[in-house]
């Protein structure tokens, strides 16, 4: 063997180092965010944590119930806006629309992706929330806003991840249902969705993933107060605005205690990544 | 005193994973002639021919069993150099396949990265091989243009010249006319009887005349299985078995 | 109830097409909104000059230059990890239980929201590593949040080269990396500059990662250890605690701008490379 083919060995070993970077760092994370934020939950009971109604984090009192039900609701309002939204988006582009519509539209959505955070956030700040404020009444600062605005967010992940999955399904499925006589339409309802459901449930899913970890647009917009929503137009605070909120001062068991708002988040965020992954893997298998 | 044979391939079988692909495969080429090895697809015959400089090995659940022995040398031993086998076999393709590079750095690929580096002698190799496959007359002066831009047949001797550059023994032909025109197959014909003199050829085709013209002695290949390997003129004349005569009168395949 | 199939299928056509008009609609709303309130702030004066006050006057250099320095941080780090980890599962290896294992973490680190990355790099890197708020600290934590958008995009982009050219390659000698490194990653080089590209968007856009490992502070940056307020952070804090408007909206346009060159170079970069292949 010359000494280039030997040295393939070292590159390999090399390569997959590097290549195992990523899970490391997952690995990595996972054990930093869960090392920090595990002790104080099981100091004071993990219940209080997940359950407690009241958050005074200098005074021993951990209650994230608000939290999670603040990112629970802004969470399935966003979806309440983008998943319509998304959805026919990606089914005119897909099937009604013709190629050329389609390569101008879909960079256009692709570009949302591309728009800061925080812009979303200030535009929600400027015009949304007046708008409530006056025509709804409450402040404006509401789940409402929060809502609209995620909704506009998850948008581009729901309609391109949506576009892949009704692409893949195949010409001839179409074109067997066409040849039938049915509408485009009612080839696209009983054809083509249904090939194309697991795709789409899992755009959805990874849209929830980005809706409940948004932090910066959620915090300029959702009023942040610690209590149980009763309206859309209440304010709430989410579990990302809870530990961006306070983590510029909070120390000791506070800051901890904001460790353990980010255990919670990661573990719902790692359940609907796997839920997504495994529904996206059903429809490629398929 | 180097023998006389070339390659020997004694009960060499491969698979594709559950799939036997080569079947105890028999045959021995001798130096400076040209092997024409026909057959219907799937017969196994590119397989045979990729089984020599071991491209087959870039296929997952690729295995062999038997020996392929080259220069005396078993190229499936663990020691075998891959690189340099493929240096000593050069093959081309069925569809030709330019690098996405200049005429130039096309023909320099392979000494390049078996480490030439002097300009000087790149650059008469590469006039060399370019006039060896009557390519230098029409593109002497666009060296630097892209490979792509060549027509078919242009590029399919590009690929000849290609090879030429590593300064192989052997030349592997996987049925290096079947996207050509009839002028461009002749010339490449031509120059095959021409290169004959220094290498030694097999050429696998699907079209049975064509071994006919350049072959000096023919294997037939089906499903697998070498069923017959003679003199070319009595391989068209007088076979010995059935199917090689169905096969060649056009039966089937 | 009968519904007339073509009748219905004119009715959901129109209100797909209406959907999909607002969607579009929302998006050059918001472009030209902060366009034509930021524009007019816009000027030499404004990029070339410092915050002063809190930003409440002068305008926006070391922001600039602190995203600058960030986001090439940033890349730097991603990248080779990136690109090699691309070319490792789609060169070296084939499919098996360790290049799921790679996916897995890839895909998981991609939705892992940005306060979390924030919370970790504000641990790691800002207080055991003892790197401080720094353009290190964020540019460390930005890099492993693009990592995966690299990896992504650097496969497909390897995958989109034809099999046979590296076939050629192989054939004519080369070794598994020269042909890599000769033939395959010159030829995917478009796409997997559309990825870094995309990155650098992502990074220019970030908050809250970077405003818990980078700080916020208002001067130039002088070495990786000084902390850097980017232009995103920097627009935050003047809209959140309401400093200057106008110079908000200044932040926000040469915000948008930058995002919109990147798409737009990224996209055209993009459907060069596909077009080759196809």
């Amino acid at each position: 063997m010359t000494t280039l083919e030997r040295n393939e060995k070292l590159i390999q070993l090399a390569l997959l180092m590097i290549a195992l970077s990523a899970i490391s760092i997952l690995a990595i994370i996972t054990l930093f965010i869960f090392k920090e934020g595990m002790p104080i939950m099981f100091k004071y009971g993990v219940n209080k944590f997940l359950f407690g109604l009241d958050w005074y984090p200098t005074e021993q009192s951990f209650g994230l119930l608000p939290m999670i039900i603040g990112s629970l609701a802004v969470t399935a309002g966003s979806l309440i806006i983008g998943i319509p939204f998304g959805l026919a988006c990606a089914i005119f582009l897909t099937e009604f629309s013709s190629l050329r519509l389609r390569q101008i539209i879909k960079p256009i959505i692709e570009l949302l992706a591309g728009i800061p955070s925080v812009v979303y956030g200030f535009m929600g700040v400027i015009i949304l929330v007046p708008f409530i404020r006056e025509h709804l009444g409450g402040s404006g600062l509401s789940v409402l806003a929060a809502s609209i605005i995620l909704g506009i967010m998850i948008l581009p992940t729901i309609i391109s991840i949506s576009i892949d999955s009704l692409q893949a399904v195949p010409r001839s499925y179409r074109e067997g249902s066409i040849a039938l006589g049915a509408t485009k339409w009612q080839t696209t309802k009983m054809v083509t969705l249904p090939s194309a459901k697991s795709g789409i449930i899992a755009s959805i899913i990874l849209g929830m993933g980005r809706a409940i970890g948004e932090t910066m647009a959620v915090i300029m917009i959702a009023g942040n107060a610690v209590s149980i929503p009763h309206s859309v137009l209440d304010p709430v605070r989410t579990l990302t605005s809870n530990i961006a909120l306070e983590m510029g001062y909070a120390s000791g068991e506070h800051r901890q205690a904001l460790f353990a708002t980010g255990v919670i988040l990661f573990i719902i965020i790692m359940i609907l990544n796997t839920i997504a992954n495994a529904t996206a893997a059903k429809q490629r298998t398929k | 005193m180097t023998s006389n044979i070339a390659i020997e391939s004694r009960d060499f079988s491969h698979f594709f994973g559950p799939l036997q692909t080569l079947k105890k495969i028999n045959l021995q080429v001798f130096r400076n002639e040209i092997l024409g090895i026909i057959g219907p697809a799937g017969s196994g015959k590119s397989t045979f021919l990729r089984s020599l400089n071991r491209l087959n090995d870039l296929v997952p659940g690729s295995r062999v069993e038997g020996t392929l022995k080259i220069d005396g040398k078993d190229i499936y031993a663990p020691d075998m150099s891959v690189v340099e086998l493929r240096r000593k076999l050069g093959i081309v393709f069925a569809t030709p396949v330019p690098l996405p590079r200049s005429i130039y750095e096309n023909v320099a690929f392979g000494p390049k990265m078996a480490g030439v580096h002097s300009r000087r002698k790149l650059n008469e190799l590469v006039a060399d091989c370019l006039k060896q496959t009557t390519l230098w007359e029409e593109v002497k002066d666009r060296l630097d243009s892209s490979a792509l831009k060549l027509s078919g047949g242009q590029q399919q001797r590009l690929c000849v010249a290609r090879i030429l550059a590593l300064r192989p023994d052997y030349i592997l032909l996987d049925e290096p006319c079947s996207g050509l025109d009839p002028i461009s197959t002749m010339k490449i014909e031509e120059s095959l009887r021409e290169l004959k003199k220094q290498y030694t050829i097999i050429l696998v085709t699907n079209n049975t005349k064509q071994a006919a013209r350049v072959a000096d002695r023919t294997a037939f290949f089906l499903s697998g299985e070498m069923i017959e390997i003679g003199q070319t003129e009595k391989i068209f004349t007088a076979p010995v078995d059935q199917r090689t005569n169905d096969y060649i009168v056009g039966r089937f395949g | 109830m009968y519904v007339n199939p073509r009748l219905e299928q004119r009715v959901v056509q129109s209100i797909l097409w209406l959907f999909t008009a607002i969607t579009v609609f929302i998006l050059f709303y918001i472009i030209f909104f902060i366009l034509k309130n930021g524009l007019p702030v816009l000027n030499y004066q404004f990029l070339t000059t410092n915050p002063t006050d809190m930003g409440k006057s002068g305008g926006i250099y070391s922001t600039i230059i602190g995203t600058i320095a960030l986001t090439i941080g940033a890349i730097l780090i991603a990248t080779p990890l990136g690109v090699g980890t691309a070319i490792y599962l789609t060169e070296y290896t084939l499919e098996s239980k360790i290049t799921r294992v790679i996916r897995f973490g890839s895909e998981c680190l991609a939705g892992i929201p940005s306060i979390i990355f924030g919370l970790f790099g504000f641990i790691l890197f800002v207080t055991k590593l003892k790197f401080g708020w720094s353009i290190l600290s964020g540019s460390l934590t930005l890099a492993f949040m693009i990592l995966p958008t690299i990896i992504r995009t650097s496969e497909e982009a390897l995958k989109s080269v034809p099999y046979n050219l590296r076939e050629v390659s192989f054939s004519l000698g080369g070794t598994k990396w020269q042909t890599v490194t000769k033939v395959v990653l010159p030829s995917a080089l478009p796409g997997i500059v559309t990825g870094v590209i995309l990155s650098v968007g992502r990074s220019i856009s970030e908050t809250a990662a970077v405003i818990f490992t980078a700080g916020s502070a208002l001067r130039i940056p002088t070495s990786i250890f000084s902390s850097s307020r980017t232009m995103a952070v920097h627009f935050y804090i003047l809209a959140r605690e309401g400093i200057s408007m106008p110079n908000a909206y200044g932040t926000a346009a040469v915000l948008i701008i930058a995002i919109l060159i990147i798409n737009i170079t990224a996209y055209r970069l993009m459907h060069k490379f596909m077009k080759k292949y196809s």
